[in-house]
């Protein structure tokens, strides 16, 4: 019963993320599906990821979003779709019934060997995996550079400089810093 | 744990992934498409947790998992630079917009 809450909370979160039309309220809405989605990982005993999806995909992707919907700005959406929605329901709808078809004939299988903790699964038998999230963090350090030096630009623009190039090109700052020097 | 939970959580991947996949289709914002990729990675991690306690190994999936949390998460600042570059270069977030910038 508590899973079908649950679970049921989530969807509702993720159909008014979609179909919300500001951009802010999708955010929040995207929280509360990570938020719906942690719980359910608790309830199910994976204690460590439901922590990390709490903290990360609840807290740190929302804050994310916010930031750069604040960058962007948070206009009401108002592109038509590329596709029609009956049509993208029904592509939609492949995908889920040929997985679901799969998905309800497994049966859950014991292993014969007795599990190791989760510690040494993470650091010993899956060590690659947490150099390939090193990488992906460093990764991510830079993309978050590219996230900031808009800011930059931004402050400048607010100053009342005129910006005839392109605001993020590397020219353009010159152009700025060369007048400020003036 | 009881079949019936398994079902209904199998159920709720499901419909996760649907609903991402229908908001992929139909979105044409560049944030807007990474809030609809975070549903959609989010229900493959539920579905990798779930498949996890059916077959008894719960930590095994639960490292993946985090590995693909974190890939996740790369994912959407990298994406989400791209995003606010796109927007101030052609004043739009509109992801057909980039196709046409690049004819012109």
């Amino acid at each position: 019963m508590l899973f079908a809450l649950l679970s049921a909370s989530a969807i509702f979160s993720a159909i008014q993320a979609i179909r919300s039309k500001r951009l802010i309220e999708a955010a929040i809405y995207l929280a509360g599906v990570s938020t719906m989605v942690a719980l359910i990982f608790y309830l199910l005993g994976a204690h460590e990821v439901a922590v990390i999806e709490l903290s990360v995909g609840a807290g740190l992707v929302t804050v994310l979003f916010v930031f750069a919907i604040s960058l962007a700005g948070d206009e009401p959406i108002s592109f038509l779709p590329n596709f029609p929605k009956p049509l993208a329901f029904i592509f939609a709808l492949i995908p889920v019934t040929i997985i679901g078809l799969q998905l309800f004939s497994l049966t859950g299988v014991s292993m014969p060997f007795i599990e190791s903790s989760f510690n040494e699964i993470l650091w010993q038998e899956r060590g690659p995996d947490v150099l390939v999230q090193v990488v992906l963090i460093f990764c991510g350090v830079l993309g978050m550079l590219g996230i900031l030096s808009t800011t930059d630009v931004s402050t400048k623009k607010k100053s009342g400089l005129p910006i005839a190039n392109p605001p993020n090109s590397a020219k353009s700052i010159d152009h700025i810093e060369a007048k400020e020097n003036q | 744990m009881n079949p019936s939970s398994i079902n209904i959580l199998a159920a709720c991947v499901l419909a996760l992934f649907g609903v991402a996949i229908y908001g992929l289709l139909v979105t044409r914002n560049l944030i807007k498409i990474m809030i609809v990729l975070q549903i959609l990675v989010k229900a493959a991690v539920l579905g990798l947790v779930v498949a996890g306690k059916m077959n008894g190994q719960i930590n095994l999936s639960q490292s993946i998992a985090v590995t693909v949390i974190v890939a996740d998460t790369v994912v959407v600042i990298v994406g989400l630079a791209l995003a606010i570059q796109a927007r101030q270069v052609i004043g739009t977030l509109d992801a057909d917009a980039l196709s046409k910038f690049r004819e012109d």
